[in-house]
């Protein structure tokens, strides 16, 4: 019988602190291999299948950059929320409301036609996002209610919107029936970068310049440290002068804009209309990247990036291998679990105890004698 | 008459996966740990129930591997948390997130199989009789059992001295420590108990409610449960009360989609969802009687010192 023990280290180890995402990942990798020989694939293979086959075109690397984009997006914002000890868990659906009162504007005046459409749609998704994020903000500042619980409700409350306004009001009346909007006109579609090579879109750069924003807010900024301070210890942060409730707003508001964001630029970059889904789950995957980058910006880009690839891997192996493309959901969660694990050698050691060995049986003992 | 009957029946399916799965969780948070993984572990349960039940023919197998897969997939939040001292929000999401993964690949090739059903309970005279017969004497098998469930927890935690110990605990681990209670071994069993009820109640879903696999079919379940033990302020018959409710609005909602009454069915499907919102600001905006009945160290990692 084998025993864990913790034993906390004086001040956080800067070793694992940048290794544990390495760690975790090679960990993601063995587990990997010991899922697909399970599901009889030969593991070389399946990973060369899986992470090396779909960045090796230069349009492939354009594909990885457009499923990048909205998990850098949603996960910046999250990072803050985190770090200030708030659990926002419902981007997905402040990613949905952000599509939908973003596409309003090529929805409702598809004639409305010029530069400005673009910028306004931008806009309009970023306070659709924001409004959303604010509802759980609200109950919980003003009621105390649980954010975890509220904003994930809200995820099924948006999908549910979404699903109605493309079945009922927004449906295209000359689709065939299907449910799904209008085409957006041409002012409307958010401009590739390089069109001669691929099909990322400005999405990519909003993710960038977000992360390099919001790594000055949290860096550089008083509103960063206010929000680390709470973070790690609301008393400290009441006795500085902070106000928690603004934060819950503020943390909220910024994570549900970017979120938002990434919602609008998904719909009219990789989309170009509003269907009854549009995201395969970037908001609960950006949690991942969220912790995976270390709840910081620039490591998010890196997480996003990861993620991204887990996306094409699922893809390439469901149809290379035939294998379901779950298997990149499974290979998030797994990420998720290893990197929260190796986290924990940044704070303490970890000692094994064996139990049987001969030199420990006292300490058993002494336990009960005490 | 008949209808009624009929409608209390469903409700109570309905209310049964709810009851179980907050009942498991009830007991992990009174020993001061939050585990958000309801939703993955209940998916597990509903998965492994399926496929066993589907491919032995036997749906008795199906729900003892229900149970299985639901405590196995709780154990590895429990080394996370409990012996790795991880931050519990974060790894219950992350178990959440791998369960909904993982049963939506190992259940590939089960959609669209017809699965084995546990068969209702028949008591000959006893079911048979007007009204009160089916409601008491010919529910499916999991009912009785959650309705056991509730009483024997209630029973524990409050009139057992084990039931004592592990409520202290979730009050402060610390002072639990000092006297010598070992806090890491209660907290295993209380989270393997929780998993092993969410399973179960997953097993519920996919043996009695559709004898079916669909991905994703636990639609939230796991979540509405954590809010019912809020709800509940940690009692085990208000968890009991509550599940019922839920259940009832469950069952409305689809009732009226089906009676076609002119709102839009995605409105209706989303009132559970609403429902859990406004039950929770209900309940919470109540600061004292939160503070007084939320275990006190919840959520929080422990670490003994030595």
């Amino acid at each position: 019988m084998m025993r864990l023990e913790l034993v906390k280290r004086p001040q956080r180890s800067m070793l694992f602190s940048a290794l544990s995402p390495f760690i975790a990942f090679a960990l993601t990798i063995i587990a990997g291999a010991i899922l697909f020989a399970l599901l009889g694939v030969n593991p070389l293979k399946a990973f060369q299948i899986y992470f090396l086959e779909p960045v090796s075109q230069v349009w492939q690397l354009h594909e990885l950059a457009i499923k990048a984009a909205p998990l850098i997006l949603i996960g910046v914002g999250l990072s803050v929320c985190y770090r200030a000890n708030i659990w926002n868990i419902g981007a997905e659906g402040q990613f949905i409301m952000g599509g939908i009162v973003g596409s309003s504007i090529p929805v409702l005046f598809p004639q409305f036609e010029g530069p400005l459409v673009l910028p306004l749609m931008l806009l309009f998704g970023m306070v659709g996002g924001a409004a959303y994020a604010a509802i759980p903000a609200l109950l919980k500042a003003r009621f105390n209610t649980n954010e975890i619980l509220t904003s994930l409700m809200l995820v099924y409350v948006a999908q549910l919107f979404l699903d109605w306004l493309v079945r009922g009001p927004w449906r295209d009346p000359k689709g065939f029936n299907f449910p799904q909007t209008i085409q957006f006109n041409d002012s409307a579609i958010l401009p590739e970068l390089m069109p001669a090579s691929g099909r990322a879109n400005w999405g990519f750069v909003f993710a960038l310049v977000a992360a390099v924003l919001v790594w000055i807010l949290m860096s550089r900024m008083l509103k960063g440290f206010e929000v680390r301070v709470l973070g790690a210890s609301p008393r400290a942060g009441r006795f500085a002068g902070f106000g928690i409730k603004r934060m819950v707003f503020f943390a909220f508001m910024l994570s549900g804009a970017l979120a938002g964001l990434a919602g609008i630029s998904e719909v009219s970059g990789a989309i170009g209309q509003l269907q009854p889904v549009i995201s395969p789950g970037y908001g609960f995957a950006a949690i991942i990247v969220a912790f995976l980058g270390r709840l910081n910006p620039l490591g998010i880009v890196a997480a996003g990036l990861v993620l991204a690839l887990t996306y094409l891997g699922g893809e390439a192996v469901q149809s290379a291998l035939g294998i379901s493309d779950k298997v990149a959901r499974v290979f998030q969660g797994m990420l998720l679990f290893f990197v929260l694990g190796c986290d924990t050698l940044i704070h303490y050691r970890i000692r094994l105890i064996g139990l049987a060995a001969p030199t420990l049986e006292a300490a058993p003992k002494l336990e009960e004698a005490r | 008459m008949d209808i009624t009957v009929n409608i209390l029946l469903t409700i109570a399916t309905a209310a049964t996966p709810l009851l179980i799965a907050a009942i498991g969780e009830l007991v992990v948070e009174r020993s001061g740990v939050l585990n958000l993984g309801v939703e993955g572990m209940m998916i597990m349960g509903a998965v492994g129930g399926f496929g066993a039940g589907y491919l032995t023919g036997s749906p008795w197998i199906g729900l003892l591997a229900a149970i299985a897969l639901g405590a196995v997939f709780s154990l590895l939040f429990a080394v996370m948390t409990l012996s790795l001292a991880t931050n519990q929000v974060a790894t219950g999401l992350s178990l959440t997130l791998l369960g909904l993964g993982l049963s939506g690949m190992m259940g590939t090739s089960f959609v669209g199989q017809p699965g084995a059903r546990l068969p209702n309970l028949d008591i000959p005279g006893l079911t048979a009789m007007p009204v009160i017969g089916r409601l008491l004497f010919g529910q499916d098998p999991i009912f009785y059992i959650s309705i056991a469930l509730t009483a024997a927890v209630m029973w524990f935690l409050f009139k057992t001295r084990t039931g004592l110990t592990l409520r202290s605990i979730g009050d402060s681990h610390t002072s639990a420590h000092a006297l010598g209670i070992r806090v890491i071994r209660y907290r295993y069993l209380a989270v393997i108990f929780g998993g092993a009820c969410a399973g179960l109640a997953g097993g519920h879903l996919s043996l009695v409610y559709t004898p079916q696999w669909v991905e994703n079919m636990t639609a939230g379940r796991g979540w509405i449960a954590l809010a019912l033990v809020v709800f509940a302020s940690w009692r085990p018959w208000r968890v009991l009360a509550g599940a019922y409710i839920f259940g009832a609005v469950w069952i409305g909602q689809l009732h009226a989609q089906a009676f076609g009454i002119p709102v839009p069915s995605q409105l209706l499907s989303s009132l559970p969802y609403l429902a859990t919102i406004v039950v929770l600001v209900l309940i919470s905006r109540n600061k004292r009687l939160t503070m007084m009945n939320t275990p006190a160290s919840l959520g929080q990692p422990f670490v003994p010192d030595r």
